[in-house]
């Protein structure tokens, strides 16, 4: 049972788990505040794949394309956030539609800029191989995801908690109008908060690349699954998302390898289930109804 | 006296509701002053409409000689106006000290500066500050959410209900928590109990179908069994 086919099951697992987690974490926060699915999020883990790749041709440097990588969303997610989404900011409706279409035009933006066809994006010399635990081979950079998303995680953790910034956004997912009463600005506490989110994704969508290979379906692939682990692990906590992505890694790996045909219906069945006997989700609180 | 906060003839539509019809109110700087009136009568919108969570439609808001209608909230919030909501607002998921931390507008150094005076007047959160907000009782909340408007420099606060929904022995430890604060910060204060207002209230303004209908020193409602049986329900 436990042979190497299990542990590379299981690495795949977590290494997409973390994937999945880097979409999650932002979207699930960036929903705690806008209270609507940013469908959007997706297309910016695909376009950090795609900056990721393009920066470590050109560089030759694994350590820049992440960084690059990292700033690009960042930035990108303030503009997007200041020009796009404030106007419309409360409009939940309108907030749904527009991230729905950013989602549609980014995705064919791509296609402009990159072509349609998937790209190879090499791994770094340093991360090419395996290690070698008797007889179980794990792979190098399937390892690297794990350790890198373990350390966001812990880092984003720390955030949350311990500064007073990560603080309010947590306060905010609960009652914006209650810290705006506290002499707050939520306005700006969100462009913070969905700039971090998509820079989150897109350092996810360039460590991605060497692993999924970068083509503009990751978009959609993704951010699907991302929701589900965020509806799975409770909306709005960032624990949840934790728990929903590596689950959902977990189940489409193994899932994926013993019955491809139902990879998609065992996510979808997971959520069902959670969904039934916690409604609010694993970690989460308030529960789906809750909201203003 | 002048006033710290006047309202004069301010008008507020929620969507399509015309709640609050020309309220004229004003706030001394000093006591308590305290909205009376039965439930749906515009209380609560009127601290909204102070704190620019429902901007007037018309009229005018002016806190210490500052037309402050129209500004976004967190601006009037930093003004130094403490808000203490009906449902106490308090973020459940978050640690009683991290409720106080989202509330430290000042700094946390500032923050931390307070926090002996307001562990003196509310001894059961000092044990609680690593807790989860959500899991204290109705009167600690309610004591946190006070507490959360003393650990900045506040300039008037405004407290919504603060008994609703409290034991009575808590109802009184909250009036002793009030009574305490107004000899440092004028209140402007909705409640429904009256003998807790009575108790507290320096000045009271009556609030019927969105506009004040009378006005006066608490002492004075004594000698109007009418008035209160009318607009407060009080049997006489």
């Amino acid at each position: 049972m436990f042979d190497t086919l299990f542990f590379n099951l299981l690495l795949n697992g977590l290494a997409h788990g973390m994937l999945i987690f880097l979409i999650a974490s932002g979207l699930s926060l960036i929903f705690g505040l806008m209270r609507v699915v940013n469908f959007t999020h997706g297309s910016f883990f695909m376009f950090g794949a795609y900056v990721g790749r393009s920066i470590f041709l050109a560089t030759d440097s694994f350590v820049l394309a992440i960084l690059g990588g990292l700033l690009f969303g960042f930035v990108f997610g303030a503009l997007v956030e200041r020009i796009a989404i404030r106007p419309f900011f409360g409009n939940r409706v309108q907030l749904l539609l527009l991230t729905l279409g950013m989602m549609l035009v980014m995705n064919e933006l791509v296609k402009v800029i990159w072509g349609p066809t998937i790209l190879r994006f090499p791994r770094p010399d340093y991360l090419i191989g395996s290690f070698f635990l008797g007889d179980i081979i794990l792979p190098y950079y399937r390892m690297f995801i794990v350790g890198f998303g373990l350390a966001v995680l812990i880092i984003v953790f720390l955030f949350l908690n311990k500064t007073r910034l990560g603080i309010i956004i947590r306060a905010g997912v609960e009652n914006s109008d209650m810290v705006q009463a506290f002499g707050i600005n939520i306005k700006q506490v969100f462009t913070f908060t969905f700039a971090m989110g998509v820079g989150l994704a897109t350092v996810g969508g360039a460590i991605s690349g060497p692993f999924l290979g970068v083509y503009p379906e990751i978009a959609m692939d993704n951010i699907l699954v991302a929701i589900i682990a965020v509806v799975v692990g409770g909306i709005g906590s960032f624990g949840g998302s934790v728990a929903g992505s590596l689950l959902i890694g977990l189940i489409n790996s193994f899932g994926g390898f013993y019955l491809p045909q139902a990879a998609m219906a065992f996510n979808v069945v997971l959520m069902a289930l959670v969904l039934l006997i916690r409604p609010q989700g694993l970690f989460g609180k308030g529960g789906l109804a809750r909201g203003r | 006296m002048s006033a710290l906060l006047e309202l004069e003839d301010v008008n507020t539509h929620i969507q399509s509701f015309h709640i609050l019809e020309g309220i004229s109110i004003k706030v001394p700087k000093e006591g308590v002053t305290v909205l009376l009136g039965r439930n749906g009568a515009g209380k609560t919108t009127t601290l909204r409409t102070i704190l620019g969570f429902h901007p007037p439609s018309d009229g005018s808001i002016t806190f210490d000689g500052q037309l402050i209608n129209g500004w976004p909230t967190y601006r009037i919030g930093s003004l130094g106006i403490g808000y203490v909501p009906e449902d106490r607002g308090i973020f459940a998921g978050l640690t009683v000290y991290e409720n106080l931390k989202v509330a430290a507008r000042d700094g946390v150094k500032e923050m931390e500066r307070r926090l002996e005076r307001v562990y003196q007047l509310f001894p059961d959160l000092k044990r609680a500050t690593r807790q989860q907000a959500g899991t204290l009782s109705g009167g600690q909340q309610q004591m946190l959410a006070l507490a959360r408007i003393l650990v900045s420099k506040n300039r008037l606060l405004l407290i919504d209900e603060p008994s609703s929904g409290l034991a009575p022995i808590i109802v009184d430890r909250v009036a002793e928590a009030i009574s305490e604060l107004k000899k440092e910060l004028p209140i402007l204060l909705v409640e429904q109990n009256y003998n807790m207002a009575r108790e507290i209230g320096d000045n009271y303004y009556i609030i019927d179908q969105g506009s004040c209908v009378h006005q006066g020193r608490m002492e004075d409602l004594d000698n109007e069994p009418e008035l209160k049986q009318r607009y407060l329900g009080v049997a006489v």
